[in-house]
Order: structure tokens, then sequence, then C-alpha cells
């Protein structure tokens, strides 16, 4: 595995491998120092060209906790924002000879694009729509760890699946771990041609409900009302909205998720949100194991198991 | 310096005569001056064409030669080399030039910069609408009359959105028997649009062009053009739903001609998955069943021409993320060669017809001057000399453009131009440019 750009890059083995490389590295988090020397001395450059700070902060975290330097290079604060090229940027940080880098865009294919330039692993943090490939796995670390399997499950995502690079991610890795996966949104919010991507098209939400094992909420942007995808957040919410009804129709162990950040009162009540089976924290923290096991099979794993340097 | 060349024991393909036939050509004075079986040499030069294609000098109705205002892509001189390199003897740069060739001011001076290069006939489109912005009809008459005499218009790039103004302007155009191409978008449709919308957008994450846009746009357009009995050409015709409105239209009489481009011919929407922006134009790489119907489009006329909507881009504009990057792909030089590749050579299209569909099929649908004609005494020499049978690999450095964006990049083609003669004159000479 020399980059981690798409899902589609990815087999089962390695998913697994993935999810078993965080199961071990996860209980790093709870011990005082919270650290181990697996990438001591090596460079981790997170190229963040579109704003966030979750996902940064994870990143940043993940590499830390491994010993690794961390250099952020945000578009505000750098020459991208002065009009340097995006392959200048990718060149001199080669020059610079970092040893990965995680880079978050908004442009779908950017980290493919850098990946020609760049002679080190990148890790795609988020390009455009297209993907989210590390939310997908801490998303299914989270599922695997509350389940104890991912096989068979049944998962209702909901949401702006259009604009949604999580979303994508989310049906490839859920659909080649054997999960059934369906997705529910307003017909202007679902992506052409859906129906080839294996999942089942669910018109009304509460058809899906009573035997959801997990509904996946996707964040709804506001200022999509504004070149009419749907009438209004109100209609939205009404409709789309998970509600402590809707979570009261949910068969008693099932299980939300939402990749943050949340719009309270649009596709989540806060009730909700707030719920014991609102899984939202455990994904953040999922989040970092996950990012940890990712950097450490990109750019560790050559010397010795995982095992030896958990220890 | 046109003196007298006898090409010798050539594939003479003249589609205006409909004959495919081995014979000699003898060129004097920048005219054919026979055509026939063992001509005498008596002081010709001698140029042994054996196992050549001998056609007419094709003819481009559509290519961006970007001067005035983006002589860092091309310019009349690179892009007429271009052209010359790719068997061209006509080329019809569009207006969205800097300024807009609006003017007959910008119009003979690109026309004379033409003629002053000397490789190509330079006949610029005009403008429909002052600075293309599509509300006011620009001076179509002076355009018409000017040195550069102007016969077909076009906004190309965007669209003419308003239906009055378009139906004003072929109204208008029919004064000068001038024909109206629009450069089919409804812009309302293909907001943000970057590639096709398709399978493969949804896939990329990408926000898709919807082949509606298209078809919408020439559906107005072929019913404005009926109301008021102008003649409309559709440019670089993409969706299958396209072709099916212009066959019926033609059925019903309707006095519409289509061109479309070798990229649409040969590239579907499955190559954007590279992210690599040499794939990016508009209108976009569609699927195969689109390719599919444009290919059946042009074997049965249904498609009048091919036209290379020649677009080039500076290296560090199509070196950047998929949507900053401009639209547009270099064609001059690979158009023909791409024809004979992926439609004569797989049985689609027979020779002559696809050389009808490079010269005279072009040639109807504007005045192109002595371009496109048949290959007989009196005409024109005005010939492109093809080795059908040469194999070569598309450099994008290697081109006379000066861009190189081509979304051939390392692919091998089959065919290409030996000898171009303009007006009895080469302009390529063992695939070599003479200035």
């Amino acid at each position: 595995m020399r980059h981690l750009i798409s899902i589609e890059d990815l087999d089962p083995e390695q998913v697994t491998l993935i999810l078993d490389t965080a199961e071990q590295l996860r209980e790093i988090a709870e011990r005082p120092i919270k650290k181990v020397p697996t990438l001591r001395g090596r460079t981790v450059c997170n190229l963040f060209l579109e704003d966030s700070t979750r996902t940064r902060i994870s990143f940043d975290i993940a590499a830390k906790r491994l010993s690794a330097d961390v250099i952020t290079f945000s578009a505000k604060g750098s020459s991208v924002s002065k009009g340097e090229s995006f392959k200048d940027t990718a060149l001199t940080l080669d020059a610079m000879g970092v040893d990965a880098v995680v880079v978050r865009s908004e442009s779908s294919g950017a980290p493919l694009q850098l990946s020609r330039y760049l002679d080190v692993p990148i890790l795609n943090a988020g390009d455009g729509w297209h993907q989210h490939p590390t939310q997908a796995l801490l998303d299914l670390f989270t599922i695997r760890r509350h389940f104890g399997r991912l096989e068979g499950l049944t998962v209702t995502i909901v949401g702006d699946v259009l604009h949604s690079r999580v979303a994508r991610s989310e049906v490839q890795a859920l659909t080649m771990m054997g999960a059934n996966v369906r997705v529910c949104a307003p017909p202007t919010l679902l992506p052409p041609f859906v129906e080839t991507w294996g999942v089942e098209v669910v018109r009304d939400l509460d058809d899906a409900l009573p035997d959801s094992d997990v509904v996946y909420l996707l964040r709804v942007q506001r200022e999509r009302m504004h070149r009419a995808f749907f009438p209004t957040t109100r209609e939205y919410a009404r409709l789309y909205g998970m509600t402590s009804e809707r979570l009261a129709a949910l068969p008693e162990h099932a299980v939300i998720l939402h990749p943050g950040p949340m719009n309270r009162g649009v596709e989540i009540t806060p009730d909700v949100a707030d719920s014991p089976r609102a899984l939202i924290t455990e994904q953040v923290s999922s989040g970092i194991a996950v990012r940890m096991a990712c950097l450490y099979l990109l750019l560790g794993s050559a010397d010795a198991p995982v095992e030896e340097h958990v220890a | 310096m046109t003196g007298k060349v006898l090409l010798r024991a050539g594939r003479v393909l003249d589609p205006v005569a409909g004959t495919d036939t081995v014979q000699d050509v003898l060129v004097a004075d920048g005219t054919i001056a026979e055509v026939g079986s063992s001509l005498a040499a008596d002081r010709a030069e001698v140029v042994d064409c054996s196992g050549l294609w001998v056609t007419p000098g094709f003819v481009d109705l559509h290519a961006h030669l970007r001067e005035p205002g983006f002589e860092d892509a091309e310019d009349v001189a690179t892009g007429s080399a271009a052209a010359a390199s790719g068997g061209y003897t006509a080329v019809c740069p569009m207006a969205n030039t800097d300024p807009v060739c609006d003017s007959a001011a910008v119009a003979e001076m690109v026309w004379r910069r033409g003629q002053e290069v000397g490789l190509v006939d330079v006949f610029p489109v005009g403008a429909i609408t002052k600075g293309l912005q599509g509300q006011e009809l620009a001076e179509l008459g002076e355009l018409h009359d000017s040195a550069a005499r102007v016969t077909m218009f076009s906004d190309d790039g965007r669209p003419v959105a308003d239906a009055l103004i378009m139906r004003r302007a072929l109204q208008y155009a029919t004064r000068f028997d001038a024909v109206i191409c629009n450069h089919s978008e409804d812009p309302d449709l293909t907001e943000d649009a970057q590639m096709n919308e398709g399978i493969m957008s949804s896939v990329l994450g990408l926000p898709g062009w919807p082949h509606e846009a298209e078809e919408i746009m020439i559906a107005r357009d072929l019913i404005l053009a009926a109301g008021v009995g102008a003649r409309l050409h559709v440019p670089h015709v993409s969706t299958r739903g396209s072709v099916e409105l212009i066959r019926q239209a033609k059925a019903r009489g309707i006095k519409v001609t289509a061109e479309v481009t070798p990229h649409h011919l040969s590239l579907q929407d499955t190559e954007v998955a590279s992210y690599d922006p040499a794939f990016k134009v508009n209108p976009p790489l569609r699927t195969a069943a689109d390719l599919e119907a444009l290919r059946s489009a042009l074997a049965d006329g249904t498609i009048d021409c091919v036209a290379t909507d020649h677009a080039p881009h500076p290296p560090e504009q199509k070196d950047q993320e998929w949507d900053y990057a401009p639209c547009g792909m270099l064609g001059l030089e690979t158009a023909f060669a791409v024809v004979v590749s992926e439609l004569v050579n797989t049985g689609v299209l027979d020779v002559l017809t696809a050389v009808e569909r490079f010269t005279s099929g072009a040639a109807r649908v504007r005045n192109v001057g002595s371009h496109g004609r048949g290959l007989t005494a009196g005409e024109a020499a005005n010939l492109a000399i093809i080795d059908p049978d040469a194999q070569w690999t598309v450099t994008g450095t290697a081109l006379q453009s000066r861009a190189r964006n081509t979304p051939f990049e390392g692919r091998k083609l089959t065919s290409r131009p030996v000898h171009t003669l303009f007006g009895g004159r080469f302009t390529l000479r063992d695939g070599k440019v003479q200035w």
C-alpha cells in the first residue's frame, strides 16, 4: 500500500489489517504517556489546502503519538494563498524532504495529481466531493468495535450524498466488507446512477428504520437550499432529520453515527446527538487510532511488526 | 514561388468527384493543371507519392488561434504551422480573442496576419454579439463586408442564452446568407460543471454537465432557425440526443449542419479517472453510447464534417487541480490521424467519406474560397499528401503548436501528413513546416 487516496485502492484484507492495527494502537490513548517511538525522526506534512480543524488536529495527534515531526502547511498562511501553484507547492515539499504528505483539498483528484509530483506516501484527508478514506475507516472501526463484525449489518446513510466525499468512501468501504448499505436523501441530493453503487435507494426514511443497525447521518449544508436542492431546512429536517421519535423506531441495538461537524436541529436533533446511542465522540477517538494505523502502515511497517512498536 | 510539381502515382481521393484512383497530379502556377495517368514530368519537380493518399487540403471550421490577446497559448503563426502539419490549408478561428472579433478591425487584423504568415488561409469567425456578452448584436454586416469576408458568426466558448437575441441573430444573418453557430449549452444547467454528468462524475466527485443542457439548446436553435428560415450550424456535437435532434431536423428540411471533434469521436469520460486536465473540455467527453452515435452520425452524414475545436492553453494552466484548469484540447495536428486510426482502420468510415468530412463537407457549411473543392484541373492546388501507414507517438512538446495540451499524449496513431500544398506551394515537406 503506497498511498491511501481512495477506498477503491484497498481490498478487504488491507481494510482488515488497518482496523486490526488500529485496535492495537488504540490503547496508547489510555496511557499516561501517549507516545511510542515508531515514527521518530520522520517528518509528516499536513498539507491542508482547505480549512479543517478537526481532521487536521486528528492527524496531528496521530502523527505525534507515533513520535513523528509534524509540519502543517495550511492554505491561509502560505504561498498558495499568494498564488503559488499546487505543483510548485508539492515540489517544494519534496525538496524539503518530508516523508509523507497528508493532504486535504477542495479539489477532487488533488491527492492523485500530487502523487505524480511527489515520491513519498500520500494520505488523502478529503478531496472535494471525491473520497475521505480515513473517515470511512474510522467509522468501520467504530461499528466493528460496537457490533463485533461488519458483515451482514444494515447501514442506512441519510443526507446529502451528492456532495459528500464521506458518503462515497463509506459506501465503498461498507459494501466491500459485506454490509448492506441503503441511501436515503431528497432525489436532488442523490448522485446520478447511485443505483449502480450496490446500494438500496430508500425514498422514505421511516421505511428504513425498523431494521437498520446503523444510521449514518451526513451533514447538510444550509447553503444548498439556495440552489434549490431542497426548499427549506425546515422541510429537510421534517422528512430526513433524526429525531427522538425516529430513534425510538429503530431497533434497540441500533446506533447513530455522524462524521461531524453536526448541524443540530437539521439532520440531527440535540436529544439524539446527546443520547448514548449516538457514537459520535467514539468516532473521534477511533479517528486517532485509525490515522495512527494508516501512518504506521504507510511509513513505519517495514522494520518491525506493530506489536513491537506498541510495547 | 509556385513552380511546377508532379505528384506521381498517389492514391487520389476526390470526394467531390467521388473517385478513389491512382493518378498523377500536375500542379503549376498555384493550380491543378492536370490529373491523369503517366503524366509527363516536363520540367516539373517530381514527387513520388506511391503508397500515399492525395486529398484536397483539409478545412477546419472551428479552431482557436488565440491571437489577439492570448499569444502565450498560440498565435496565428504557430496555429498555422500546426494546421499545415496536420494537412490543413484553411482554418476558421473563433472570435473569443481579446479584443473579441466583433468588428471589422479585429477580423481584418486576424485575416491579414494569416496572409502574412502564408501557411493557410485564415477565415475569421465573427462574434454574434458584442464582446460575446449575449446582449447586443455585433455588426454582422460590417464583418461580412470587411476584407475578412466573414460568413460564419459564433460566440463560441459561450452560448447565446437569450432566445430573443438568438432569434434576431438568425434572422438578421439571412441578409448575408451567413450561418450562425451557437455553442450549445444551457448555462442554467451547467453551473460549476466539470465533466459529463454520468456514472463517472458520480464516482469521481465532480459536478456534472448533463447531456440535456446541450440538447435543450440545440432543440431551441433548430426551432428558431426553422421559424425564420435561417441557416444553423451546430458546433462540437457531443451527445446521442443531439445527434437524434439533428437527424430529425434534417429529415424535416431544416437548414442545419453540424460538426464533431476528433476527441469526441475517440475518447470517453472514463479518461477523467486520472484527473488529468488534458481531458477537460467543453462540451465534455461523454460515454461509449454517445461515441457510438457520433461515429454513426459522421458515417451517415447527419454530421457534416470534423472540426477540431483546437483549443491551446499554456502548460501552467493545464497543470493545476482539475477544477481550476481551463477547458480545451489541441487538435489540428492529430485530427486526421485520430479519425484514420479510430474510424477508418476499424471499418466505421470508408476512406473517401473520411476525406469528404475533412474537406468538401466542411466547405458546404460556409464559404472557404478555393478550399474543400475537388481535385480537377483548374482548381486551386490546396492538397494534403498523407502516409496512411505511418505510425507515430504523439508528444505534446514536439508539436508545432506553442501549447502542448493534447489528450493523445503518449498514444500511437496511424497515418500522418507528409506534404501539404497551399496554392501550389509546399507548406509541409517531408513532415517539416516550410515557413
